[in-house]
């Protein structure tokens, strides 16, 4: 058993009535691939914001890598190694494929220059490497406001890959990608990951096809709550899960 | 070198008139700076008085006479001065930080009618100044502060080339379309507002001493509000792709100023206003956009 990676314990965020989080206990360990489901408003993107900063939980730690970071600035736990994909891409849209991967590069550096050129060769052939990679090369010229919705789910995904991060969070990487797309770009992304399962990942999904193909464990969310964590075939199997989060119970009840 | 052997033929009105574009147009290269990360400062005729002012009090009271230095000391004082606000004006965007900088380039105008020592409304006048221990002959000053005006605009400008292309540079531009995903990438958007506003600061100081020492003359009008929409009126007019485009609508709007004024001095804003509008509709990226496709 590899070292725990990630720690939640006792996370409880609430927003007004709404509990996004309630009593949050999770544990990953480095190299899994972890699938967070759950309907809308169940809590997972929260779960998401917290781990990377955005949120700060209202009691409960978050360690990473064995350091507390409930409180770090997510700058901060960026620096520490965690990355992060969104649901709506978050991307430059006035700036080419390939400048939105130079900013990437760049950013992760420790100290921003002020005459090092940004369109380097070192910095170009490194955002060339992982453009290829991920089958973007041929839009590199590109702006951002002129790619398809793929495309730049991709591309949101490779930048968030330009230094190679411990932790991997995707926030519905295949959401609003069409469904004969899916597995296509989930491949993409598992096969840029490498097969070192070096980069531990974390991902929000809807789709039980791609949470069963791609995920070693999933842990279901409904109202703030986990009301399953386990491997794909036996989470996905129980009742809490079948009627909170795919509805399978309520349409048998229904039928 | 082109421009220095130009100079040498060009009639006096030219010179000073170009002078005074470099000069100006320093100013409005911060603005650039400011407005790739997606901010425009309303009030940048604060740092352009703060260094013409240090530049002519240390002419007049410390005697100190080195048009290079002067350039380096207005730069530095007006630096000095912006860098407590920094990162206050770090933290806003749009209309509010237009608004702050505005309201601290009218404060320094307040204050540099109602200070004696700074001469009040009417301001105060500036001597001629050297260049590296020689005094020019009065018949080759202007000669002189335009090579020194168009060279230190000249290297300013290629620092500001090297500055935007670099790894901070587009940063700044990334940080102007989405701050939130610089952050998590690790990059600190204030951190970048920040250092753009100082140097920022740095170009409109060194600009408001060069322009001093051609005028020979400083008064609080540096820092009012009008002065200010000029430089605005330049960076817009320029864009932000082309450092060059800056210095090329500052001699645009020179050059109008200057012959508008004497043929018809009452409409020449109109002339100008019309002009903007013509830049906004069809070169929305300004000038800059005619040969710079990046």
């Amino acid at each position: 058993m590899s070292a725990a990676l990630l720690e939640a314990q006792g996370v409880e965020k609430r927003f007004g009535a709404v509990v996004a989080a309630a009593d949050v206990n999770v544990s990953v360990n480095a190299g899994e691939r972890v699938s967070l489901i759950g309907s809308n408003g169940a809590g997972k993107t929260t779960f998401v914001n917290m781990i990377t900063g955005y949120l700060k939980p209202d009691t409960g730690q978050i360690r990473f890598d064995g350091r507390d970071i409930t409180a770090l600035h997510p700058r901060a736990i960026v620096g520490l190694g965690v990355a992060r994909s969104f649901q709506i891409p978050q991307l430059f849209g006035e700036l080419s494929v390939r400048d939105n991967m130079l900013v990437s590069g760049a950013c992760h550096d420790a100290h921003l220059s002020y005459w090092q050129p940004a369109r380097r060769a070192a910095a170009v052939e490194r955002a060339e490497t992982l453009l290829q990679r991920f089958g973007l090369a041929e839009h590199r010229e590109r702006r951002v406001v002129e790619l398809p919705g793929g495309v730049r789910k991709l591309l949101d995904i490779a930048m968030a890959l330009t230094v190679r991060p411990k932790l991997l969070l995707l926030d519905e990487p295949t959401s609003g990608v069409s469904a004969e797309e899916k597995f296509p770009m989930m491949d993409t992304v598992m096969a840029a990951l490498g097969t070192e399962r070096d980069t531990t990942v974390l991902f929000v999904e809807h789709d039980m096809d791609i949470v069963a193909r791609y995920a070693d464990r999933v842990i279901a969310f409904y109202s703030g709550r986990i009301i399953a964590d386990d491997v794909p075939d036996k989470a996905l199997a129980t009742d809490d899960v079948r009627r909170y989060v795919t509805g399978e119970l309520l349409q048998e009840a229904a039928a | 070198m082109v421009l220095a052997v130009l100079g040498l033929f060009a009639p006096k009105w030219l010179t000073y008139l170009v002078t005074m574009s470099a000069g100006h147009g320093l100013v409005s290269l911060g603005i650039v700076a400011l407005m790739r990360g997606g901010v425009v400062p309303f009030g940048q005729g604060m740092v352009f008085a703060i260094g013409g002012y240090s530049a002519a009090l240390l002419f007049n009271k410390a005697g100190f006479t080195d048009a290079l230095g002067l350039a380096l000391a207005g730069g530095v004082m007006a630096t000095l001065i912006a860098a407590p606000f920094a990162p206050l004006l770090a933290r806003y965007r749009g209309i509010f930080f237009a608004m702050l900088t505005l309201a601290l380039s009218m404060v320094t105008y307040g204050l540099g009618m109602k200070i004696e020592l700074l001469g009040g409304s009417d301001g105060f006048n500036v001597g001629r100044a050297t260049l590296l221990g020689w005094r020019p002959p009065d018949a080759q000053v202007g000669y002189v502060l335009y090579l020194v005006t168009v060279g230190v605009a000249t290297l300013m400008a290629l620092l500001a080339r090297v500055y935007f292309d670099s790894t901070r540079g587009l940063v700044t531009l990334a940080a102007r379309d989405n701050e939130l995903r610089v952050e998590y990438l690790g990059g600190s958007v204030r951190q970048a507002m920040s250092i753009n506003f100082l140097l920022a600061a740095f170009c409109g100081g060194v600009g408001g001493a060069l322009v001093v020492l051609s005028l020979g003359h400083i008064e609080p009008q540096f820092s009012y509000w009008t002065t200010s929409g000029e430089f605005v009126f330049v960076a817009i007019l320029a864009g932000w792709q082309s450092v060059a485009a800056v210095f090329v609508a500052s001699t645009v709007l020179e050059v109008v100023r200057s012959f508008s004024s004497s043929y018809f001095p009452n409409t020449w804003q109109l002339a100008l206003g019309l002009f903007l509008l013509f830049v906004i509709r069809f070169l929305p990226r300004g000038i800059g956009s005619l040969w710079w496709k990046r």
